[in-house]
């Protein structure tokens, strides 16, 4: 089943590392948006009958957009498409800009997953990246969040940012883990051009490549001694937990993706809206950007999960057997702890995860 | 209007590289108005880029000039410039041969050296008329009287009257025309003989066929007529006869026994027209060939790939169209485990591999591997046969191997005396063997060793150079094979034999080279998803061994609905940049590995 995903452009502060499309608006921007967007969904969902299992709203800062135009956008959503009874809601949000108020509001709008910005424990580390809040906002966060009745929490994680070293990564793994999150995303930091961290690269005490790979390696392995079971190359989850909405674009499944910058895969087409808010104001077409759901795509996105890439699933999806030589590269990368090779199955390891890139760039180079 | 023999000279340029043949030889194009002033482009003789890139001469030229003598009389003075440089040897031969005289050009500042030494030695044994001519007086450094007195005192020329010049400014440059008329003597030449021309190069041409440049030596030759390479046993109908002016070829009725010109009939390879053949009449043929035709061999081998194995046709249409003008360059077909589809190449030296190289890169837009050269080895087997090897793939069991044999040549190096210490040192660390020394001049001495030729093709050069800073100068002659104590080297990556990477070495040297190929690869084999074990091995014995770490991280970026394009795109970029790569098992090699083993030069 497909799902639905709102970007949110907006955010008070922008944080250094953060590339995505945000900006500080003010609240008639934001009016103007959430008419915007009721108005596109009205538009996509048209006569679509297929019903949608998960609905997402990132950013930016979707709390930052305010609990009423947020459930004025759900509602909108809820009326022109078809959400399952069970469907997954999330919102992110950041601990900052969430109130107990907030959190009822979406509890009662239907939001039943909630996933917010920690990066880390440590003030000094997340004032590094720019972050506004503290440790005791995502304390009272997560605790505002339950008392509202949304229970499944999933918490974010960064890694090889500035000044980290072992110490302070067991200190935030620790502080994670003592509020029971259900998920977990960690991710890796990657300084992209033209953010305000990669200006001041040079000067930042950044940890070296080889801790970096000591800290994933670790934080997996302490994640899934506290039930946290790794899915995906950053994401942790208790059993049954994982993100359904995440699940879909690694299962190569289908999804609607509204506002500047959220992309679609629809059809059989990519699609989707420039970084423009003006355009989408206007009600600009979003841009072509080619066929999905390929043979290559299938596998490059399976080959992110610990469940990896199977043959059975392949044939199911394109009524042939993944290619010989795809195999005989795996079994060839085996001896080096990279992958399993298993019942028809190449799943990579935590090590092979670390230079996905390069193992799943071999794998794929027979296909085609 | 044709000009009596009387007042025709044939005469060639001879210098050591950078002495200033070319820019003298615009010079006299100039004064003889050969060229307007407006076209002319600096060293006109030497159209090739490359050959004006690198300031050397690679193909022979010729081009006759008219000129209004002070006696009142016009003159056609027929200049053929020949190759400069040690792998053309048997070329400038043959130019030379062509000629009754020759310009011997020398550096004001820098004085004799070894091509100077080398050139002169090859110019009297065809007994040539040699016109001193001291260049370069414009520089700072120049000492005209020295290096005057050092030709009279080496070469036992007479500078009494060698022309004082700076080809570069011009000045002076005018006396030289005036020595060339007095002093180099006209053809003896009889046009009533059968005819009897001296092919001193052919070039081919896309409408015309080859032009086979000539100096006819007895009898004459017309359009209409058939002619026949006394070689090569050939047979063309003359199309054209004609003179090379510098402005372009010039049709004539008649070339005459003692004149310079071309001859175009339709010949599809300059294969037909083979430098130091005899070109003779069907109807009325010579008895003799000219002396001294001799088949030029390949001396230099190496493999040469595509590094997309796509291109593997356009190689050989390349390579094809190359031979068409080039007969010394073979090249047959060649597989290899680790390169794919490719050639066997030979060449005269060094020099004339890397020339096509660079051509096949920069003509025809190839990107291309070569494997390390390999000269011939003559290998004697136990059961009394000898097989001759110049891939280190067809190496023989060492089991089977009786004894080895490998080319040597005789070497002059030219050099300040100061420099006797390191070049002594240099040639024993390559296996030479020290022949004689002479002073040349109280400063300057000519060292003679025998050195194997697989120790001069690497780098020798550069290294002499390096080491004397520039002074020394070198040339060098096959002089037969000797007996060596070979190994075959083998290069295994992550256990695999490489075979492109095997090479054949002296024992002395496998242990050292094999440490420094180790080195290099580790340098530049870029760190992959696994740890990568280099070996050099002799046999099954490994004797050096280095290590590629793994890479332990690429960019783990998130992957949500956003980012499934770029993700897809980077892995094509990644495939791409792997097209540069050579997929040895499942290793990776970037084709500057293949170079690196090349260019081991030392220290």
């Amino acid at each position: 089943m497909p799902g639905l995903y709102f970007h949110i452009p907006f955010c008070q502060k922008k944080c250094g590392y953060c590339d995505f499309y945000s900006f500080a608006p003010t609240s008639a921007q934001m009016d103007a948006y959430k008419d915007a967007l009721c108005r596109s969904v009205r538009d996509f969902a048209g006569d679509v009958t297929v019903p949608f299992d998960s609905v997402y709203f990132g950013g930016g800062t979707p709390s930052f957009f305010g609990k009423e135009r947020l459930t004025t956008v759900l509602n909108a959503a809820k009326e022109s498409f078809v959400l399952t009874d069970d469907a997954e809601i999330t919102v992110e949000c950041n601990p900052g800009s969430a109130s107990p108020a907030l959190f009822r509001a979406l509890k009662k709008a239907g939001v039943n997953r909630v996933s917010l910005g920690v990066q880390s424990a440590l003030s000094h580390e997340r004032a590094l990246l720019g972050r506004v809040s503290n440790g005791e906002t995502v304390k009272r966060a997560v605790a505002s969040c339950k008392d509202a009745g949304i229970e499944n929490i999933s918490l974010d994680l960064m890694l090889g940012i500035p000044a980290q070293t072992p110490e302070t990564l067991d200190e935030s793994l620790a502080f994670l883990l003592s509020l029971s999150p259900q998920h977990i995303s960690a991710y890796l930091l990657k300084i992209e051009n033209g953010t305000p961290l990669a200006k001041q690269a040079d000067t930042l005490p950044l940890p070296d490549e080889d801790s970096v790979c000591d800290f994933y390696l670790h934080t997996a392995e302490v994640l899934e001694q506290n039930g946290l079971r790794q899915y995906e190359i950053s994401n942790f989850a208790l059993p049954g937990f994982e993100s359904r909405h995440n699940l879909h674009y690694w299962h190569t499944e289908e999804y609607i993706g509204l506002g500047p910058a959220a992309h679609s895969f629809w059809g059989g087409k990519r699609f989707y809206f420039p970084r423009d808010f003006a355009a989408f104001l206007r009600g600009d077409s979003p841009v072509p950007d080619g066929e999905g759901g390929g043979k290559d795509e299938f596998c490059m996105l399976r080959l992110r999960l610990t469940e990896g890439l199977n043959d059975r699933a392949f044939f199911a999806r394109f009524g042939e057997h993944l290619p010989e030589g795809v195999f005989a590269k795996a079994k060839a990368l085996e001896p080096h702890g990279l992958l399993t090779v298993k019942d028809g199955t190449i799943a990579l390891t935590k090590q092979g995860f670390l230079v996905s890139n390069s193992v799943i760039g071999k794998l794929l180079d027979v296909r085609d | 209007m044709a000009i009596p023999k009387e007042r025709i000279r044939n005469f060639s340029i001879i210098a050591h590289i950078d002495h200033g043949k070319s820019t003298l030889a615009d010079r006299l194009l100039e004064l003889t108005d050969s060229v307007a002033i407006r076209d002319m482009t600096a060293q006109l003789l030497d159209d090739m880029d490359l050959e004006r890139e690198r300031g050397i001469t690679i193909k022979a030229h010729a081009v006759k000039l008219d000129y209004k003598a002070k006696d009142g009389n016009t003159y056609a003075l027929n200049l053929i410039d020949t190759p400069g440089h040690v792998d053309f040897h048997y070329e400038v031969s043959r130019s030379l041969a062509a000629c009754e005289g020759a310009l011997l050009v020398v550096d004001a500042s820098q004085g004799i050296e070894a091509q100077t030494l080398a050139n002169t030695y090859l110019a009297l044994d065809h007994n040539l008329e040699l016109v001193p001519v001291i260049n370069k007086i414009d520089l700072p450094a120049a000492e005209p009287e020295r290096v005057a007195a050092e030709v009279e005192d080496v070469i036992g020329l007479d500078c009494a009257h060698a022309p004082r010049v700076s080809a570069k400014t011009g000045e002076n440059v005018q006396e030289v025309l005036e020595r060339i008329v007095q002093d180099i003597p006209a053809p003896e030449a009889n046009d009533e003989l059968p005819l009897r021309a001296l092919i001193f190069d052919s070039v081919y041409d896309n409408y015309k066929g080859v032009i086979v440049y000539v100096r006819v030596m007895e009898g004459t030759l017309k359009a209409g007529e058939t002619m026949r390479m006394m070689a090569t046993g050939a047979q063309f109908n003359v199309v054209e006869v004609g003179y090379m002016r510098a402005t372009g070829m010039e049709p004539c009725d008649v070339l005459r026994a003692g004149e310079v010109g071309y001859i175009t009939a339709s010949i599809k390879t300059v294969r037909d027209a083979k430098v130091g053949d005899t070109v003779t009449k069907t109807q009325w043929q010579a008895e003799e060939p000219l002396p001294g035709y001799r088949k030029v061999n390949p001396m230099v081998f190496c493999g040469v790939y595509p590094a997309d194995g796509a291109d593997y046709e356009a190689l050989r249409d390349a390579l094809e169209k190359l031979q068409l003008n080039d007969a010394s360059l073979s090249f047959e077909p060649e597989t290899s485990g680790a390169l794919g589809f490719g050639f066997r190449c030979g060449f005269l030296g060094l020099l004339h591999l890397e020339i096509i190289q660079e051509r096949l890169e920069r003509e025809y837009d190839l990107d291309l591997v070569t494997t390390v050269p390999s000269v011939i080895y003559k290998i004697h087997l136990r059961d009394g046969s000898v097989v001759s090897v110049d891939n280190p793939t067809h190496y023989p069991d060492p089991a089977d191997i009786d004894f080895a044999e490998e080319p040597v040549t005789n070497a002059h190096i030219y050099a300040p005396a100061d420099y006797v210490g390191v070049i002594m040192e240099l040639c024993q660390d390559r296996r030479g063997t020290f022949k004689d020394m002479t002073y040349i001049t109280p400063e300057r001495v000519d060292i003679h060793y025998l050195l194997p030729l697989a120790e001069i093709i690497y780098d020798f050069f550069d290294v002499l150079k390096s080491r004397t800073r520039g002074y020394a100068s070198f040339d060098y002659e096959i002089a037969g094979y000797e007996r060596a104590n070979l190994q075959k080297l083998d290069v295994l990556l992550n256990g695999d034999i490489i075979d492109a990477l095997s090479f054949i070495i002296h024992a002395d040297k496998a242990m050292p080279r094999a440490r420094r190929i180790a080195e290099r690869l580790k340098e530049t084999i870029p760190r992959q998803m696994f740890e990568i074990p280099i070996q050099i091995a002799i046999g099954s014995k490994v004797i050096a061994r280095e290590t590629v770490r793994a890479m332990r991280k690429d960019v783990l970026a998130k992957c949500y609905g956003g980012d499934i394009t770029r993700k897809k795109k980077l892995l094509e970029k990644q495939k791409e940049g792997k097209k540069r790569m050579r997929q040895f098992g499942t290793v990776e090699v970037p084709q500057e590995a293949f170079m690196a083993v090349l260019k081991l030069e030392e220290n």
